[in-house]
């Protein structure tokens, strides 16, 4: 945000804030090393306010759980802002001094009434005041998020309105408050940081800026396709229209963790050359023309990740990998080789120190640093630089240092799938604790938590349905059935499910949820979806497509 | 707190006992059913969470009407409490009186402790196997079941039973039996009307001009707090919130006031310090979960004149600049409880306690919390994480409980009859009062006269007086009897024979001959005991008792009761002297290392029978 594409604290200062806002996010179980930091916070005395439309693991643990409904963020979230500013409790100051577009933003929120927000997320107006006063009035606060906001059609806006509180109360840029998104992986910062997104080189750098990629072609002696590349939905999008044919797979998934996978897996059986590379033969490799086994990103391989503190952490090789896999720098670099390039043999090291040369904020990190300060958060601009604790601290320069930060007034738009009598029931998805995403890493082992995937109901409803717990039912959803068991699970509120998408083999999730996506972020609207439940072998309606 | 239930549901009776003592849930989310804004809406975390200190109430709820936990009890509990149910399993497990497993709702207690086992306590269990069944089997249908105890603080009454009934129409009820009969028993156990209670007098009732702290025991109606004004209660308050809280501190420390709980702590210091501590709140708990073998002094005072109590804790709650106070009684002293808490109404109604403490401002109150059978929560940091609602598992020390004490906030911890000298310090100054006793011991003491003596019961007597005195005047031994040896300040203390009659019962003259006055239990055993069984009965209290938190005790205690069996058994010399330096070994370990009181004197009554008795042939 504001140009930089991480989270803006520390773990030790959830531990020393005085309110977190948990928006979107059941950490308790995605993110249990976070929580860990979170509840420690909460120990020293912070309050935890959960919003998610279930009541979570990690909602037990909040002094205050609003559970909206589904894809209502925005309203939420312009409501706080419109009581903050009601009550006087906007910092004018840092809003005049630090930010731009403040008299658009309150036009904007202005209509969003405690009633009105009441009315659009189910929340009551008299605990939308109360957390609006609560994170207006608090010294430090402040907003992590996940997957609850990013996985919606809206996912930006859903994250704009977010940062536009943060603004609004002058809780970006200080210790002990900021805007944090989870980071599902060790690793996904360090993705991002990389380069692997469509529009930026490594560091967060504009490949569509002609300055920076003259810096890169300079150094790497070869150009550099001028405009972007396609996210994630674009590159299905290409394939549907036969525009793109050859794809090169590290290490993802999709034919499992793609929204309506009836399709993804459609289209990357259609491609004529389909290369993964990845440690397991995962369902998508399945699928490929060549497989290309790879030795584990960690305990086999050398390098650094970093987390969602910003922190570049070494990794070591422990183990030698298996017979025939070899280490992704090495395919990566034979691939080069074949296709009449010989970038030699290089290692880790030289890889992260032509990083280190390339991208300013990470060029004060040499490994040799990087061990003896136990990891550095970026930026860190040069050797002598002690690494940042946390971002946009020269907003609060005077004057601010570099642009100000923009409000961006964004409105609700409630999920794409609408709920109808046809499919009255809205299902959400998400992950537990004991299994990571389409369960290649996890599926294998066995824990004590889990039970085989179900699709989680309200007992009302399933009361409704005259449907027993543990009873197979169908569940339909405008783009297709899936048979599964039931579970009741009180937590939720008649008219809302839960399911995961961790056993695609058992239950192949995807086959509901929808895929419209964010045009922004390229994220598919996984936490909406509208279904409906029947009684298998009761007579089935012709759905609708 | 995310909790994940599996056991089924509470029952009806479950839910209304819990209930009983918690409210009605608010919500789906404590435990409830859905409300229209549970969809929506929780509040929980902090304020939820902070209630864990109810977990021991609610379990003694269910414990009382359901006569036992069940896996759906225990969760229901947790639902309301916000706590994890395996925490939850790990305090329910920790306490005798939780049973986990269904039992017979009519149980009865039938103590074999040391003072008992003088009147015949082992006799009357064989007679109850015999008559009855095994001990901790329901028989007839599963309604009843008899159990051994441990000391049940009735010595003077020996042999003693405590009985208990959970549930059923007529509700809970808990009594005692002492002395008790196989007849009676066996009455109780078929279904028999509940015994009724019979006071017994002071055996010093006839000689009351000596008597301080007793002095009104016997004498006043310990359910009025008219009696007790009408013989001179509330003075020393008065008295006190005229001195103001350094007043008192001084008049406290003047007198020499050492703890009576078995550390003999400067009291005066002790208050200073939590009266100096800038942290709040301060907390007062009275210790009143007398569990030594051999004690029952603080159950005579709160039976018998328990607005002392009260207001003794209201002094020290002045000086140490404590709101709120917590009196934590003995699980097994239903009379006591039922006193302390009437008297605690009274002095509310009254304007005793409350806001305005007799109308001087000051802020006090007093909660009752009740043991569980857990000789370990006797020891303060044990006794505070009892009362957060956790396993009553000592603390390391430091910090000390003046500054993180109960619920980590700085703590003024005193034995109940600590704080009854308090009032005769107050109501004759501390010159008249460090006048008796010795000069380094001042005031009298409560012994408890127990075992082979001719008139057991509470003794009030000087600091100083001889042990031989002090028989004397419990009638001494029976006709025809000769003392084979005296156990000194209970299983945590030691055994000394006649050669120690004339040493001066005071701490210093205790200290001298590498004895304790410890808790003023004072066993005495003719030459008709069988201290080897005795001190197999000890070891297994000790085994029994061990919290199990730290190896030393979790592992010597065992070791103890297996060598002191061998020990007895023994035929040949060599073995025997292998097996004394074994003990000997093993009570070094425990002494050095272990974490409390508990390990550090567990072999002590032990190691001193073997070495001056030349006992365990």
């Amino acid at each position: 945000m504001f140009g930089a594409g991480g989270g803006t604290s520390s773990y030790r200062e959830v531990e020393e804030t005085d309110l977190i806002l948990l928006w979107g996010s059941n950490a308790r179980e995605t993110h249990p090393i976070f929580f860990h930091h979170l509840l420690r916070g909460v120990r020293n005395g912070a309050k935890l306010v959960a919003i998610d439309p279930r009541r979570t693991g990690s909602a037990e643990w909040a002094d205050v759980w609003l559970g909206l409904d589904v894809g209502s963020d925005i309203a939420l979230a312009n409501a706080i802002a419109r009581e903050i500013i009601q009550s006087g409790l906007a910092n004018t100051e840092f809003i005049g001094r630090a930010t731009t577009g403040y008299s658009d933003y309150e036009r904007c929120v202005e209509a969003y009434t405690l009633e009105r927000a009441e009315r659009e997320t189910g929340v009551p107006a008299a605990a939308i005041k109360e957390v609006a006063h609560a994170y207006g009035r608090a010294d430090r606060a402040m907003i992590c998020w996940t997957l609850g906001i990013t996985e919606h059609h809206n996912a930006t806006d859903n994250v704009l309105a977010l940062i536009n509180l943060a603004l609004l109360t002058g809780k970006v840029g200080r210790y002990g408050c900021g805007l944090n998104p989870l980071r599902g992986q060790n690793n996904v910062q360090g993705g991002g940081d990389m380069g692997a997104i469509p529009n930026k080189l490594p560091g967060f750098q504009d490949v569509e800026d002609p300055v920076i990629r003259g810096r890169f072609e300079a150094a790497w002696k070869h150009s550099i396709p001028p405009k972007r590349g396609y996210h994630l939905s674009q590159m299905f999008e290409a394939m549907e229209h036969g525009e793109l044919k050859a794809v090169y797979i590290v290490g993802e998934n999709p034919a499992r963790s793609e929204a309506d996978q009836t399709r993804a897996v459609a289209l990357l059986s259609g491609l004529d050359h389909l290369v993964v590379q990845d440690i397991f033969l995962t369902q998508t490799a399945e699928l490929a023309h060549v497989v290309l086994p790879a030795a584990a990103g960690w305990a086999e391989s050398e390098g650094t990740v970093t987390n969602s503190e910003r922190r570049v952490q070494r990794v070591r090789r422990a183990l030698e990998p298996p017979a025939g896999a070899r280490d992704d720098i090495e395919i990566i670099s034979e691939i080069a080789r074949r296709l009449g390039t010989d970038w030699g043999t290089p290692t880790a090291e030289q890889v992260w120190d032509e990083c280190r040369s390339l991208s300013p904020m990470h060029a004060g990190m040499s490994y040799e640093r990087i061990d003896e300060l136990g990891g550095i958060q970026w930026p860190c601009y040069d050797e002598t630089h002690p690494g940042t604790e946390f971002l946009h601290a020269r907003l609060w320069m005077d004057p601010v240092e570099g642009p100000r930060a923009p409000f961006h007034a964004v409105e609700n738009d409630p999920p794409v799938d609408t709920l109808t009598d046809e499919f009255p029931i809205r299902l959400t998805t998400g992950r537990r604790l004991d299994s990571f995403n389409t369960g290649v890493q996890t599926g294998e082992y066995t824990s004590p938590l889990r039970t085989r995937e179900a699709l989680l109901i309200s007992p009302s409803d399933a009361e409704q349905l005259g449907l027993r717990d543990g009873e197979r039912v169908l569940a339909s959803s405008r783009r297709g059935s899936v048979e599964v068991p039931i579970r009741f699970d009180a937590s939720l509120r008649p008219g809302l499910a839960f399911m995961t998408l961790h056993f695609p083999d058992q239950v192949a999730t995807n086959i509901l949820t929808i895929d419209a996506t964010d045009p922004k972020s390229g994220t598919a609207e996984f936490k909406a979806s509208a279904i409906r439940i029947d009684k298998l072998g009761a007579p089935v309606a012709p759905v609708a497509i | 707190m995310d909790i994940r239930t599996t056991g089924g549901p509470p029952t009806a009776q479950e839910i209304s006992a819990v209930d009983g003592f918690l409210g009605p849930p608010e919500s789906l989310w404590d435990g409830g059913t859905r409300m229209p804004d549970d969809d929506h809406l929780a509040h929980g975390g902090r304020a939820a969470r902070s209630r864990r200190h109810l977990l021991l109430p609610v379990l003694h709820a269910l414990q009382d009407h359901v006569g036992w936990v069940s896996r759906g009890a225990l969760e229901y509990a947790c639902r309301r409490l916000a706590i994890p149910p395996a925490e939850a399993y790990g305090v329910a497990s920790f306490y005798a009186r939780f049973a986990l497993q269904q039992r017979p709702p009519l149980a009865v207690h039938v103590c074999d402790d040391i003072a008992c086992k003088c009147a015949g306590a082992d006799e009357l269990c064989a007679a109850l196997e015999k008559g009855f069944g095994p001990a901790g089997l329901a028989v007839d249908g599963g309604t009843a079941a008899w159990y051994r105890s441990a000391c049940l603080g009735l010595c003077d009454q020996a042999p003693a039973a405590l009985i208990e009934r959970a549930g059923s129409a007529d509700g809970h009820a808990e009594g005692r039996m002492a002395p008790v009969t196989l007849e009676a028993v066996l009455a109780i156990l078929g279904g028999g009307r509940w015994p009724s209670e019979r006071p017994l007098p002071l055996p010093q009732a006839l000689n009351r001009g000596s008597l301080r702290l007793l002095r009104r025991v016997g004498l006043t109606d310990p359910e009025s707090i008219d009696s007790y004004r009408q013989l001179g209660g509330y003075t020393a308050l008065r008295r006190a919130l005229d001195l103001g809280p350094e007043g008192v501190i001084r008049e406290v420390t003047e007198a020499k006031l050492l703890g009576r709980g078995g550390a003999a702590f400067p009291t005066g210091r002790k208050w200073d310090s939590v009266s100096r501590t800038a942290v709040r709140p301060h907390y007062l708990v009275c210790n009143a979960d007398e569990s030594e073998p051999g004690t029952f002094k603080d159950r005579v005072l709160m039976e018998g004149d328990p607005f002392a109590v009260v207001e003794g804790m209201t002094i020290a709650a002045l000086a140490g600049g404590c709101e709120h106070g917590y009196l934590y009684v003995r699980g097994e002293y239903p009379l006591a409880r039922a006193r302390i808490e009437a008297a605690i109404g009274q002095a509310r109604a009254h304007g005793f306690l409350g806001d305005d403490v007799a109308g001087s401002g000051m802020r006090f109150d007093i909660e009752v919390r009740r043991g569980a059978g857990a000789y370990i929560c006797g020891e303060e940091t044990a006794l505070f994480n009892s009362i957060e609602g956790k396993r009553g598992e000592p603390r390391n020390k430091p910090p000390f409980p003046v500054q993180v004490g109960l619920f980590g906030k700085p703590t003024l911890v005193n034995n109940v009859e600590t704080l009854t000298n308090v009032l005769e310090i107050l109501n004759v100054g501390s010159a008249a009062y460090a006048a008796t006793g010795t000069p380094d011991s001042t005031g009298t003491r409560l012994f408890c006269l127990s075992g082979h003596v001719r008139v057991p019961g509470i003794y009030e007597v000087p600091l100083g007086t001889t042990l031989r005195a002090l028989i004397d005047l419990a009638g001494g031994l029976r006709e025809g009897r000769s003392l084979r040896a005296v156990l000194l300040g209970g299983a945590a203390g030691s055994f000394v024979t006649d050669e120690h009659l004339d040493v001066p019962l005071s701490f210093e003259g205790t200290r001298a001959i590498g004895a304790t006055l410890g808790s003023g239990a004072v066993v005495v055993l003719d030459d008709t005991a069988d201290v080897d069984q005795m001190l197999i009965r000890i070891a297994r209290f000790f085994r029994d008792e061990s919290c199990g938190q730290c190896v030393p005790c979790r592992v010597g205690t065992v070791r103890q009761e297996e060598a002191l069996h061998r020990l007895v058994a023994a035929r040949d010399s060599a073995s025997r002297e292998s097996e004394i330096r074994l003990l000997s070994d093993i009570a070094q370990a425990m002494r050095d290392a272990s974490i409390c009181g508990l390990g550090q004197t567990a072999a002590s009554a032990i190691g001193s029978a073997v070495a001056t008795l030349r006992t365990a042939r």
